[in-house]
């Protein structure tokens, strides 16, 4: 559906470059703290890209270079194809929501909405009717001649939505929209603004810190740590092949497990991997890796395999098992790091018994190889 | 044993806090019905009642006139104070001004330098430069006095003012004029109709400075009321500090429901 | 790449420099007209006419008549700061524990004096305590005295009317301190076996010394250079610095002295702002009409 609505928009617009924004070696520093350091990212017309890192990755800093609240020490931003790097924001025509609602107090909802038609000198009939269209959109009409302060937070944001889609924008942006709001009333709205942006077919910057939000709403996750961007794929291929430790353990769960490298080994080629505590087992390395190169094994709980004890892989001896419900999760003391393993309800390979000695496997696939930084 | 120690503290502590209310106000208060007497020594309680005082007071040019003066003056300080302390201010929060700590300094000035050394310096300077009596004179003097209560007033207005609905202003595509008049000044009104009332008291209050730089032919309301104070105390003044005390309650209260008035609309 | 730009357009939260001075111009030239240049003038001509040396300054502290008006106005200011600090702290207190229609009627009754015109007030001090005043009259009535009391011209009538006049200066410092503190802090002092005093002495106190220091900070140097109400109620008997400095320049045109008494004055100040820099705050005066 996504890819179809995708490919119908590229169609419609001659120009290729409507609604995409590039961020070209973008480094921003504060006093002595480098908050992005040379980060490049492509994020095509239509896409829902979100940048997804802890507090201080640069994520928000990123955000604001390219809504115009903060300008570059060096790089440049391009907005469809124009450099914007030093244009004020009111010249950019982007649509922002931002964390808080930043509703104006003192206009009717409806004004609200209509604001960014009154900057741009629409008339008064034009504006009314398509405000009350962008707030029909956002499912919330008949509210339009109340207070921002008269609503609901969820439906506060969703005027804020419909005041950044007004007018049409090519590039929506979103400051950690959903934050303030509680955890049902974020995933429903999680749901709508997919939705929309999908009706829209409008380019949507999302910045967020929960890994859930990101890889649930967005086509591409850039994932940022220390102001450097760490990879940026589809929510699977991040999930699937972490290109860094830091995103093996940043996206979903990973157990890690130090060794060596007993061989040569390209990227995405299987080795041996000698483990701490002496054990061998197989896995794939992230990078190209030397014999003899200290890495860091990652493996997800859920991949990890678990057998009677002496069938081959690694020994492990249950410490604790953790009941919630559709998973328990299994703690195991090995020769290495305590491991955790995930089973589904009604998964019966093993008896999840404190004290049970039992064999861990896992594919070489699902091990990831990353060296010792 | 103690509880009851403790609350009979804090009763005695209470009955002191009254008394002083009471000492407070009592003085300005008195002077109310004192106005309306008919002796020509103010007498309390007054031994009748009369509008006497107060028709002197309309009656006498020099009385007139200087009140004139000191209202042109006082809104005259209001409006450039708070055009000037709002410019200010948003460049001391929204902007890089070079050497902020400087213009810090500058903004307590004239609050920590003693009146009376403002008002004596000012005298030479504007003797000099033919300032003294005039209205652009006084002006420039109270305002000066104003701006740092008008600029605390604003800064704290626009510290609680939250910034990100200036950047949504932006983004909605307003250029920051645009979003400064549409966004920022009806949030922060109230703050500046506060400004603008310090301002106007300030300058119509001011006894110190409008002492030395009055002339004989202009004559700022205080300066008259320090002249007749100190030849005669005739009762036109105890009308005069009646209808000054009604001004004061009438702007502090105006001024509070317009806050209240505006931070509901 | 077009150019940064220089104007108001840098950001939401940033006016540019340039922008930001341009906004702060007006600013400036008022405080050069009607604060720097006339106080650097008065400065330079007591250090220079006649000649350029201290002549003018020393002549302040040779003086025996001018030493006792700078002695007085010290003790006269310290004085009224401790009154005010004794007065404004019940008050303060009381103000900090009410709620609703007290507190909008305690904090109005302080506010109204202190946007009430000083002259109003020392007026009304003046019609209290003269010869034939209020006070007299009803001592008189009630066969208390005899002949009429001379409260006026005397320090103490000073010291009440400056005490009376300062007192919302100090009362809104500490009011704004003790409005800081959490009612829990006082309960769990008392639930920690500090009696209502104790708690106070050992738990409130302290929390509001910053208060205290700000109001007598406040007080006290509002009171050193004070005009109106000693020129009015202490008359030239009871002469202090600001009253002396008039009396310099408007009877005997002596600029140059004048000028060093204020620079003695203004040093004095100064060296006090210095050493409490941080308890200056206006907004406390301004922050809660």
């Amino acid at each position: 559906m996504s890819k179809y609505l995708h490919e119908r928009r590229n169609s419609s617009i001659a120009v290729g470059s409507a609604g995409q924004v590039a961020v070209r070696d973008l480094v921003k520093r504060y006093a002595d703290v480098v908050a992005v350091n040379g980060v490049s990212l492509d994020v095509r017309g239509g896409e829902f890209l979100a940048l997804l890192g802890p507090s201080g990755s640069g994520k928000t800093t990123i955000l604001m270079n390219i809504a115009g609240f903060d300008f570059p020490d060096s790089g440049r931003i391009e907005i469809s194809g124009r450099d914007v790097t030093w244009m004020s924001p009111d010249k950019r025509d982007l649509g922002m929501v931002f964390q808080r609602y930043t509703l104006f107090p003192h206009m009717s909802v409806l004004d609200n909405i209509a604001f960014p038609l009154r900057m741009r000198k629409v008339g008064r009939a034009e504006r009314e009717k398509r405000a009350r269209a962008a707030l029909q959109t956002v499912r919330l009409d008949g509210y339009g001649d109340r207070r921002p302060a008269q609503l609901s937070g969820g439906q506060q944001q969703r005027v804020a939505l419909a005041r950044a889609i007004v007018y049409n924008p090519q590039v929506l942006l979103m400051d950690e929209p959903l934050s303030a709001l509680d955890k049902n009333l974020r995933e429903e709205m999680q749901i709508e603004i997919k939705h929309l942006q999908r009706k829209l077919g409008v380019t949507v910057i999302f910045v967020t810190h929960d890994q859930t939000e990101a890889l649930t709403m967005a086509d591409r996750v850039a994932v940022l740590n220390l102001g450097a961007l760490q990879q940026i794929g589809a929510p699977k291929d991040l999930y699937e092949a972490p290109a860094t430790e830091f995103v093996a353990g940043f996206i979903g769960e990973s157990n890690f497990w130090p060794g060596i490298a007993t061989s040569d080994a390209a990227a995405n080629e299987q080795l041996a991997v000698q483990l701490e505590g002496g054990e061998i087992a197989q896995a794939c390395a992230a990078t190209p890796l030397r014999k003899g190169t200290q890495v860091r094994l990652a493996v997800r709980p859920e991949r990890v395999r678990l057998g009677p004890a002496a069938a081959g892989g690694v020994g492990g001896t249950v410490e604790e098992a953790i009941y919630a419900g559709s998973v328990t999760t299994l703690m195991l003391r090995t020769k290495g790091p305590i491991l955790r393993a995930r089973l589904s309800a009604g998964d019966e390979t093993a008896e999840p018994r404190p004290g049970a000695d039992l064999s861990l496997t896992w594919r070489p696939q699902d091990a990831r190889a990353y060296p010792t930084s | 044993m103690r509880r009851r120690r403790t609350s009979s503290g804090i009763m005695t502590v209470s009955a002191v806090a009254y008394a002083v209310t009471v000492f407070l106000l009592l003085p300005t208060i008195l002077i109310i019905p004192m106005s309306f007497g008919p002796d020509r020594y103010l007498h309390f309680p007054p031994n009748g009642f009369t509008l006497h005082w107060y028709a002197e007071f309309f009656a006498d040019p020099e009385w007139v006139d200087s009140t004139l003066f000191s209202l042109r003056i006082a809104v005259l300080t209001m409006i450039v104070a708070t055009v000037v302390g709002t410019l200010v201010s948003l460049a001391l929060v929204r902007g890089r001004l070079p050497g902020k700590s400087l213009f810090e300094l500058l903004v307590v000035g004239p609050v920590i330098v003693p009146n009376i050394a403002l008002a004596i310096a000012m005298f030479l300077v504007f003797d000099r430069l033919r300032l003294t009596g005039t209205t652009v004179g006084f002006v420039v003097a109270h305002t000066a006095l104003a701006l740092p209560f008008v600029i605390f007033t604003l800064l704290a207005s626009l510290y609680r003012f939250d910034a990100d609905l200036e950047r949504a202003a932006l983004s909605c595509g307003a250029g920051p004029l645009r979003a400064f008049f549409h966004v920022t000044l009806p949030l922060i009104a109230p703050g500046v109709v506060s400004a603008a009332l310090f301002a106007f008291i300030i300058s119509f209050d001011e006894p110190v400075i409008s002492f030395f730089i009055s002339d004989l032919d202009h004559k700022s309301l205080p300066r008259k009321m320090f002249e007749d104070i100190d030849y005669n105390i005739s009762p036109t003044l105890a009308a005069v500090a009646t209808m000054l005390t009604g001004l004061t309650l009438l702007a502090l209260t105006a001024g509070h429901f317009l806050r209240r008035g505006m931070s509901r609309s | 790449m077009t150019k940064r730009p220089t104007s108001f357009t840098l950001g939401g939260r940033t006016y540019s420099p340039a922008a930001s001075l341009l906004l702060a111009t007006p600013f400036i030239l008022v405080m050069i007209l009607a604060f720097l240049l006339p106080l650097f003038t008065l400065l330079h001509e007591s250090l220079s006419v006649p000649k350029f040396n201290l002549d003018n300054y020393a002549r302040v502290f040779d003086q025996e008549v001018y030493l006792r008006v700078m002695l007085r106005t010290l003790r006269i200011s310290a004085l009224v700061t401790i009154a005010a600090l004794l007065l404004g702290y019940p008050l303060a207190w009381l103000i900090a524990r009410s709620r609703g229609l007290l507190l909008g009627l305690l904090l109005i009754a302080v506010l109204l004096p202190l946007w009430t015109s000083v002259l109003v007030r020392t007026y009304a001090w003046l019609v209290l305590l003269q010869r034939n005043g209020v006070v007299n009259q009803i001592l008189t009535a009630l066969g208390l005295v005899d002949a009429p009391v001379q409260f006026l011209y005397t320090e103490g009538a000073v010291v009440l009317a400056m005490s009376h006049v300062l007192l919302p200066f100090m009362v809104l410092p500490l009011y704004a301190a003790l409005r800081g503190i959490p009612d829990d802090y006082m309960r769990a002092a008392q639930v920690l076996g500090a009696g209502g005093f104790a708690a106070f002495r050992h738990v409130v106190l302290p929390l509001t010394l910053p208060g205290v220091a700000s109001g007598c900070l406040m007080v006290f140097l509002l009171a050193l250079g004070f005009f109106v109400t000693p020129a009015l109620v202490g008359g030239p008997q009871q002469m202090m610095l600001a009253t002396l400095v008039q009396q310099q320049v408007t009877e005997l045109l002596d600029w140059p002295f004048s000028g060093a008494i204020i620079g003695v004055l203004l040093a004095f100040v100064l060296c006090l702002v210095l050493i409490f820099n941080r308890l200056i705050r206006l907004d406390r005066f301004v922050g809660q009409v």
